[in-house]
């Protein structure tokens, strides 16, 4: 369970990532969107290390707020001037979109609380630990080439990474 | 056993609950879907596609995290299933951003209101 001071750090943290979320959404200006996209996956790595994932929460700072950053930055940068008077307008379909999502978030909470849900969404108790290191356990479903790994569909998401980087070179190359 | 009693405002705010973070979880994705739906420059729709993976990563964690079941508890499943995502995530981001590139280059323009020769 978690304890009291974690208590709080989960409410700072999920204020901070829905407010820099909005900002995302909300701002004018495009780079200021990227810079607070930073935050959200500064605070989302947070909700990770609260859930006892630390090697999510490392990741998800190596490859999002490092590497997803600086490539949308730089598409950015490259494509300067794209857009007519703001850098991030929105279009006509506002309300709609709002009523949309409003709808779609109220049908999730009731399909979460519902009382013949049987999702135990009261839950407190957590898992119990493993003796292991997160890291050490991930590595072991990861890569053991014996008993219970996904050595399988590990081996396939770095062909699915290899692919997209020659896709990627095959897109945007100069012609 | 609903966490949102009205009743009892306190137990809202404490203990924290796998409710909280699924709560957490579906605000996240509503907000990026919102931007996905609404924004009109495409490097600002693949933002908001970004915070909705996030959003299913802290779901998927937190129903990890949450799972008492002695047999299933230590496999770590959820927490595996997010890497996975983060690996796609990434490769998406890399051929889409290509693509804005691209389209950039030929078309001038990454409106995406004006990219619509494909429009019904």
């Amino acid at each position: 369970m978690l304890s009291g001071i974690a208590t709080v750090v989960f409410w700072v943290i999920a204020a901070l990532l829905v407010a820099s979320a909005l900002a995302v959404v909300l701002r004018r200006n495009i780079v200021q969107s990227a810079l607070f996209l930073v935050l959200v996956f500064g605070a989302a790595s947070g909700v990770f290390i609260l859930l006892n994932a630390e090697f999510i929460a490392i990741v998800q700072i190596l490859i999002y707020a490092g590497a997803v950053t600086i490539l949308i930055l730089f598409a950015i940068m490259l494509t300067r001037n794209s857009m007519s008077r703001q850098s991030n307008p929105a279009n006509k379909q506002l309300w709609p979109a709002a009523i949309v999502c409003a709808l779609l978030g109220a049908s999730i909470l009731f399909a979460l609380f519902a009382p013949e849900s049987h999702l135990a969404t009261g839950a407190t108790q957590t898992a119990p630990g493993t003796g292991v290191n997160n890291v050490a356990r991930i590595g072991q479903l990861l890569y053991s080439p014996s008993g219970y790994s996904y050595v399988l569909p590990f081996e396939i998401a770095s062909l699915v990474l290899l692919v997209a980087i020659v896709g990627a070179i095959a897109i945007g190359r100069e012609d | 056993m609903s966490p949102f009693v009205l009743s009892d405002v306190s137990s809202i705010f404490y203990p924290i609950t796998l409710g909280h973070f699924l709560v957490l979880g579906a605000v996240l994705f509503c907000i990026g879907l919102f931007g996905a739906l609404t924004r009109r420059n495409a490097v600002s729709v693949l933002m908001s596609i970004e915070i909705m993976l996030n959003a299913v990563n802290i779901t998927l964690v937190a129903f990890s995290y949450f799972n008492t079941s002695p047999q299933y508890a230590n496999l770590l499943t959820g927490q595996i299933f997010a890497i996975f995502i983060i690996t796609v995530a990434a490769a998406e981001a890399a051929v889409a951003l290509a693509m804005v590139i691209g389209i950039y280059r030929r078309r001038n323009t990454i409106d995406v209101s004006d990219i619509n020769l494909m429009k019904w």
